[in-house]
């Protein structure tokens, strides 16, 4: 090809009538669209919008559309209810545990498994593999290792010499058995991440450190950390939007108890919502945790993720 | 020396590796064993072992059946979720129309917030069209929410394919389907293997839209049916660890297949930037 290049590109020559664009035009691309489009409205911003409009009623959810408004009364209910404070309560307590103990583990592992270290593809393979089991399948697993009596935990603990424990079967302990099996979980993913990350630094600028006298802290500290940091944040940011939604493995595992003492919101949500048949009061829980996840999804992105690339979220975390 | 020095990390290495492994250990041999040996003897090989609960589990519960619906949901699911969102990612990276951008802004904005927010309103919804105890009543959602994620690694992909592919297809007389159908699909084969692993993994684990849905033991997916089991055979350890192992099973498989594209499709967002 001689000459410059002026053959107009085809974002240009949308909407024109000629015939070579038969099949290009403004409506053929809407055609495209249009099916995930109308699912999309349809099943996920629909029923957003349709809790807000239930949180107004006090409605059993049955019978055509609900009829008797209470305004503000479902929110002002759920500020002063002990077992939503509570759901606020362990949730951030879970979200805390898994910020400064699960990440900051799977780090660890993740430098460790980025060195020339003897079998670590299986290491590797083996830390992700919980990741890919159903929380189902997880939860009922665990409920029986953390059983009291007979269960693999307290048998381990007792064979080493060690007092039992009570694990799920107590207020005091059942948040962080929880915490535990969430590690069990999740933590091999954040190392994927990290690994994946790692293995994006150049190993040039780790060694020009070195050879400027720095230690294997100080490289960690100044050139590893601040070029995984785009990373963690991403692992941050699902940590974030996993403790909000937990629901799954404290279904199975507690179902909220004892005494609601591990309860989240997905938990007391779906409790009052099928169970007790107050949709009104639970489509309240849902606007609320909906609140949560989008203030702190537009506050994150604008103040903490805003030097990293748009787009460079995987939100497949849990893969709901 | 310099092996004396990495003792540590292989140290704290292996006791990640059994805290990974004794669950597994423990529901894989639990599985064998009755419950007299299970609470004397957890961790050990089973004497003797005891196939008794695999056969139980098979012929009693509804496992086979519950198998098959899950495949099934999850197959089509995938193949909804991947061929809604490559057309729609189609029109995204490569066509250009009126609110392209609000539109896409429009479906980012459903990565934002988790499912568990929605799902009671459409667990009224679906009621409401009679959609209960159906699986499409499952597949449907999935899709839905499936939807973001998948355009936005899609148009990613589409967007890199060079203008010049496209042009030749014009003037060999491709219309903007011929170019989508002949040309771009065949060259985006890794990305649809990418997004396809991710919806059948999202779908093969989905426990809460199934819990709501379905009441019919028929109907059931695996995830509904280990809990389900659970409640059933509450004592018996031995026989819900059996159904425990026979339910990891197919994931573990999968996982052997498809762990590259897992892994890429995981990643790709997380390193960028």
């Amino acid at each position: 090809m001689t000459g410059p290049d002026t053959r107009p590109a085809l974002t240009e020559t949308l909407g024109s009538p000629r015939r070579r664009d038969r099949g290009r035009g403004p409506l053929t691309a809407f055609g495209f669209l249009l099916p995930a489009l109308i699912l999309f409205v349809v099943l996920v911003l629909g029923p957003v919008l349709l809790s807000v409009y239930f949180s107004f009623y006090k409605w059993n959810g049955l019978g055509g559309l609900p009829q008797n408004f209470i305004g503000f009364d479902n929110f002002t209910r759920l500020w002063n209810s002990d077992i939503f404070q509570g759901d606020l309560r362990h949730g951030g307590l879970l979200l805390l545990l898994s910020l400064c103990v699960q990440l900051p583990f799977s780090l660890v592992i993740a430098v460790l498994l980025n060195q020339k270290i003897r079998g670590r593809a299986f290491y590797r393979l083996l830390f992700f593999i919980p990741y890919i089991l159903s929380e189902a399948v997880t939860g009922v697993l665990f409920t029986l290792i953390l059983e009291p009596e007979s269960g693999l935990a307290n048998q381990l603990l007792k064979s080493v010499g060690l007092p039992e424990w009570s694990w799920l079967s107590d207020p005091s302990s059942v948040l962080i058995s929880l915490f535990l099996v969430i590690s069990w979980k999740y933590f091999g993913f954040h190392t994927i991440l990290y690994l994946a990350g790692l293995q994006g630094i150049p190993k040039e600028l780790q060694e020009a450190a070195r050879i400027d006298g720095a230690g294997n802290w100080e490289v960690f500290r100044h050139v590893t950390l601040p070029l995984l940091a785009p990373t963690i944040r991403i692992s941050v940011f699902l940590s974030v939007i996993g403790s909000i939604q937990l629901f799954d493995l404290v279904y199975i595992m507690t179902g909220g108890g004892p005494a609601h003492s591990s309860e989240t919101m997905a938990v007391t949500m779906v409790d009052y919502g099928v169970r007790r048949t107050q949709v009104g009061y639970s489509s309240a829980i849902s606007v609320v945790m909906f609140l949560i996840s989008l203030a702190f999804a537009l506050g994150y992105q604008r103040f903490v993720m805003r030097r990293d690339l748009e787009g460079a979220t995987t939100t497949t975390g849990n893969l709901r | 020396m310099k092996a004396l020095r990495r003792l540590p990390i292989h140290v704290v290495i292996l006791i990640a590796a059994l805290f990974v492994l004794l669950p597994f250990l423990y529901g894989l041999l639990g599985a064998f064993k009755d419950n007299a040996q299970l609470s004397t003897n957890p961790l050990g090989l089973p004497s003797p072992w005891v196939p008794s609960n695999f056969t139980d589990v098979f012929s009693a519960g509804n496992f086979w059946r519950q198998l098959l619906n899950s495949t099934y949901i999850a197959i089509v699911t995938t193949v909804l979720l991947v061929a809604l969102s490559a057309l729609a990612a189609f029109a995204f990276a490569r066509l250009s129309f009126r609110g392209r951008e609000f539109y896409y802004v429009l479906f980012t904005i459903g990565l934002m917030f988790p499912f568990t927010v929605a799902v009671l309103p459409l667990f009224v919804l679906l009621r409401t069209v009679g959609l209960l105890d159906n699986p499409l009543g499952v597949i449907l959602p999935q899709v839905a929410y499936g939807l973001p994620i998948t355009i936005i690694i899609l148009r990613a992909f589409f967007r890199a394919i060079p203008r010049e592919v496209e042009e030749a297809a014009t003037i060999d007389g491709c219309t903007a389907y011929g170019f989508f159908w002949r040309v771009l699909l065949p060259m985006a084969r890794p990305a649809l293997a990418t997004v396809s692993v991710l919806g059948v993994v999202a779908s093969w684990n989905n426990f809460l839209l199934p819990l709501l849905i379905f009441t019919d033991p028929n109907q059931m997916t695996l995830p509904l049916g280990v809990q389900q089991f659970q409640g059933l055979y509450a004592s018996d350890y031995a026989k819900i660890l059996a159904y425990v192992t026979c339910s990891m099973v197919p994931a573990l498989l999968f996982f052997t297949v498809a762990e590259r594209q897992l892994i890429s499709g995981l990643t790709a967002g997380a390193t960028k930037g």
